[in-house]
């Protein structure tokens, strides 16, 4: 079928779905609101809403395992399906699109040609790059080729996932095919970087949602993060936080310690050295998070945290992410992600040593004392 | 003279698949099934620490996000002597079954339902009709003839606004699409609940392990202690909305996947004859313990296999029999130290990637020589198939009165012979069929699970042999489980403490895997053969009856060694290639 004719805007969109302008204004200042935007930047997003055309997305699949389309339909607000089918216009993607083969290459050649310098390309997977890239190769093209190809005419790019963000698990050591992230590939692009294996649905369609309501892309840190997900370190909204400032610490799984909710450091958690959005935003819709199951985070939004593992063993033994490790290299991660009020506590930043740490066991064990009296 | 066809990308599928088969008068006459994506992590996680690598081997996909980890887990259970406690073992049944739900709905709906169903014919679609069409197959209360104008009004303005997204260059038309157009109209208002309802039903992940996709897993157990009377454990609150989630499910699949699957399969009833594969083998292992994983008489999926389509019998497997499970690289772009025609036990396994294949960027695959990243698994050096068809006809075969009601139950309702169910047609719906099944045993499983924590039981993880000083020296063991797309297993290496091997077979390995040595045939191009193709130029019959595996290859691709030595393989679960 014919994919040119007139685009239409969100609101009309919205209407044409049987909502009414008044529940567009409430879609819009909860979008507000979950992007953070004061009360006066309302009515901006609104006519943004109003007055843009849908944006053409061309989504490539490289070395992945599908893992951030699937976070990308658990989102809750909006909803995948209000997002594809009157918000944006996926030409492009393995995962969903009813074409295949040729009939699926030629729509995605129409859309690039038609939408050039327009489209937002995004990125899931990582790019093989040794032996002249055959170790990943779709309809006969390499990833590096294709990837090229349509970073060419983008607008932007957004790299979901930690695979075209980082490298991801196919980088991790040895990295056998010599997998790399888009960056070290595009270079004349600007790329957000949405990191996380998978992100947070609801990040992963607020990143969209933001670019397209106001046509910039976030504000992004330092390492091309949007600050509004990214700005915190999971420990710093962690639920179990309280047992950790107490010095309450689990020891095992499933000990009567981890039951209370004690505070899982001792176990592994990755939480003081994280950015990412789970500690305040939970996973598929607010339900929970690793941490609140009971599991310790894994860092999985950061760089190379594959190979910071073992993961149930204490941040300390880590290289590179040590508690031990000197007050510049930790200063070095930190300042890297660390956005205003980041330096909330004491582990991640330079005080983060030995002695702090052993204070709060100290501590722990008189709370627990008294607890048990 | 054949006519070679290209389809690359497979789309709507997980990972990256080709398919090049021959048409000649107007049918299949040979085909070749190739991943073209390899990443290596059989040997990212050698010296690893073992109770890390199902975190590692879960990313082998994320469309079947609890499988690899879950045999993961159970292989280093294995490995280790570990037996996990009953509540634990009910938690894995509950997230394996909520996994199932969500994965299962979704491929009919999102990955398949496009072969069948012709979204610009809702166009043409009466609502009311609709209405009355939805009102007479299922007691859904969404079938007003509003609901339906409302769904056709937001069907016929997309496709006026002329960005057509995911729908565009579909297989629109084509003379394969036999539905009316009120089941067309049905199918897709369906198709948009259903996208809205599966990231309701995967909360139970979140719940039990803290996300998802790729919830968390423990080596001994699961994570989420039980506690009763405090915010931070499993209480009444927490486990009364994993209870809800089931409950809903049950609702949503018999009320809306069920109907709508029977109501589009009465029209394609000619596809019972297609897609069949010919040597009509199939495998499970079993999974969804009744008592305990180390006893799979208890097992809710039953465990054995089923040759050349004789019901009559099932034949008992050991999965320890290093002789009857092997895996063959003759067709695969990796090497063998012993030679490329040898078969490898998977605990002997090994992979070392050594591509053979045309240089990018290229036109066809040089298919008399090596042509995939995924290997080739036999049972007793035969092909089989895995997936809800194998568990389906294993179940019916061995007389088990929940599978011969719901396989009698359809084969009565479409009215087609038992022998129907040996393709394309049967492979849809033996899923539709399973998952029915699994809605009363997720169930089963919640109450159990609840009666125990009322008894007092509330341990959820055996952490005795949590430290690596308790372990011997060396150990091996294998995980295995079902996925939805079929009979998966891990095989692990323990050495001082590390994982010195570690090796993935996972079921689009069995499926999607090229011949084997003595040139027979998996099952993804043994079930092309003989497929009509009206139009070469638009495949969709050939989709049909590859969307009826549910293929999955991130999963199935293997890891490279460059020393050419303890190697690994991960093919991961579900229709993946790692």
């Amino acid at each position: 079928m014919n994919t040119k004719n007139k685009s239409e805007t969100y609101l009309e969109a919205v209407l044409r779905k049987g909502y009414t302008r008044r529940d567009f204004m409430k879609f819009v200042t909860y979008m507000s609101a979950f992007m953070g935007l004061e009360s006066s930047m309302i009515g901006q997003v609104a006519k943004a809403l109003e007055t843009k055309k849908r944006i053409p997305v061309i989504w490539e699949h490289f070395q992945e395992c599908t893992g951030c389309s699937e976070s990308f339909i658990r989102s809750d607000h909006p909803l995948a399906a209000d997002l594809i089918l009157d918000s944006i216009s996926l030409d492009y993607t393995d995962t969903l699109m009813a074409a295949a083969g040729h009939n699926a290459e030629e729509a995605k050649q129409a859309s690039m040609k038609e939408n050039y310098g327009k489209y937002i390309l995004v990125v899931e997977g990582a790019i093989p790059t040794k032996d002249d890239g055959v170790y990943c190769t779709i309809a006969g093209r390499t990833a590096v080729e294709i990837l090229k190809e349509s970073a060419a005419g983008a607008a932007a790019i957004i790299t979901f996932g930690s695979c075209s963000a980082w490298g991801g698990i196919q980088a991790a050591y040895p990295n056998p095919t010599g997998s790399v992230p888009v960056d070290a590939i595009i270079k004349d692009k600007p790329i957000i970087r949405v990191p996380g294996c998978p992100p947070i649905g609801e990040v992963m369609t607020g990143v969209v949602v933001h670019y397209a309501t106001f046509g910039t892309l976030p504000a992004l840190d330092d390492m091309g993060r949007p600050k509004q997900f990214y700005g915190k370190r999971v420990h710093d909204s962690c639920y179990r936080r309280p047992y950790f400032d107490a010095g309450l610490f689990a020891e095992t799984f499933d000990s009567e310690e981890a039951k209370k909710g004690y505070c899982l450091y001792k176990l592994g958690c990755r939480g003081p050295v994280t950015y990412n959005a789970c500690g305040f935003m939970e996973w598929n819709n607010g339900v929970s998070y690793p941490i609140k199951s009971g599991y310790p985070c894994i860092g999985c939004s950061e760089k190379d945290f594959w190979d910071n593992g073992p993961f149930t063993e204490r941040l300390e033994n880590l290289p590179g992410f040590g508690i031990e490790a000197t007050a510049d290299k930790i200063g070095k991660i930190v300042v890297g992600a660390a956005v205003a009020g980041a330096a909330v506590h004491a582990v991640a930043s330079n005080v983060a040593k030995r002695k702090e740490l052993k204070k709060h066991e100290d501590r722990g064990v008189f709370n627990e004392k008294n607890i048990k009296e | 003279m054949a006519n070679r066809i290209v389809i690359d990308p497979i789309t709507r599928i997980e990972g990256h698949l080709r398919i090049e088969a021959e048409i000649k008068d107007g049918k299949v006459v040979n085909a070749y099934s190739s991943s073209t994506m390899v990443r290596g992590m059989e040997k990212i996680v050698e010296g690893r620490d073992p109770r890390d690598v199902w975190a590692f081997v879960q990313r082998a996909c994320g469309v079947c996000t609890t499988v690899h980890a879950i045999a993961s887990i159970r292989s280093v259970e294995d490995a280790l002597g570990i037996v996990v406690p009953p509540n634990a073992e009910l938690a894995r049944n509950i997230v394996t079954i909520a996994h199932a739900f969500q994965d299962h709905v979704v491929h009919f709906y999102h990955l398949h339902a496009l072969d069948w169903v012709d979204v610009t014919q809702v166009l043409n679609a009466d609502p009311k009709a609709t209405s009355e069409l939805a009102q007479s197959i299922s007691s859904w209360p969404k079938s007003s003839p509003g609901y339906f104008s409302d769904v056709k009004n937001r069907i016929k303005k997309f496709v006026e606004s002329g960005q057509l997204g995911i729908f565009a260059n579909g297989y629109w038309g084509h003379p394969a699409m036999k539905l009316p157009a009120e089941v067309n109209l049905l199918a897709v208002a369906h198709y948009l609940e259903a996208l809205e309802w599966q990231k309701e039903i995967v909360k139970v992940h979140t719940i039990l392990g803290g996300k998802n996709p790729h919830p968390h897993f423990l080596v001994g157990g699961m994570a989420s202690s039980v506690n009763v009377n405090d915010a931070g454990g499993l209480n009444a609150e927490k486990l009364a909305y994993v209870g809800k989630l089931l409950h809903d499910a049950k609702t949503f699949i018999n009320q809306v996947y069920i109907p709508d699957l029977l109501a589009i399969a009465s029209f394609y009833k000619d596809w019972g004859a297609i897609g069949v594969s010919g040597f009509k083998n199939y495998l499970s292992f079993g999974d969804l313990p009744a008592d305990n994983y180390r006893n799979p008489s208890s097992f809710k999926w039953p465990q054995g296999v089923i040759l050349n389509g004789d019901l009559s019998k099932v034949h008992e497997i050991d999965i320890r029999d290093t002789k009857v499970f092997q895996e063959f690289v003759n067709k695969s772009w990796y090497d063998y130290s012993k030679g490329k025609d040898v078969g490898l036990n998977p605990w002997e396994g090994e992979t070392n990637i050594h591509y053979t294949g045309p240089k990018p960027p290229y036109e066809h695959l040089n298919v008399d020589k090596e042509y995939s990243f995924v290997k080739t698994p036999r049972w007793n050096g035969k092909p089989m198939e895995v997936g809800p068809l194998a568990r389906v006809l294993i179940g019916f075969a061995k007389g088990i009165p929940e599978y011969k009601e719901v396989v009698n139950f359809a084969l009565k309702t479409l009215d087609i012979p038992v022998e129907a169910l040996f393709s394309t047609l049967g492979r849809t719906a033996a899923r539709g069929l399973e998952t029915k099944l699994l809605t009363e045993w997720g169930l089963e499983f919640y109450d159990r699970l609840l009666t125990n924590i009322k008894n007092g039981d509330t341990k959820m993880a055996n952490m005795d042999k949590w430290d690596p000083s308790t372990w011997p020296k060396e150990a091996k063991g294998v995980g295995y489980m079902e996925a939805p797309r079929g009979g998966l297993s891990h095989w692990i290496v323990i050495k001082d403490g590390k994982t010195d091997n570690y090796q993935m077979v996972v079921p689009t390995t069995w499926n999607a895997s090229p011949r084997d040595p003595k040139g027979q045939l998996s099952a993804y191009e043994a079930s092309l053969i003989g497929t009509p193709i009206a139009d070469p130029n638009n495949p969709v019959e050939i989709l049909r009856t590859i969307h009826s595996f549910d293929p999955c290859l991130a999963c199935a691709v293997h890891l490279y060694d460059e020393h050419g030595k303890n190697i690994s393989q991960i093919q991961i679960g579900g229709a993946c290639s790692v």
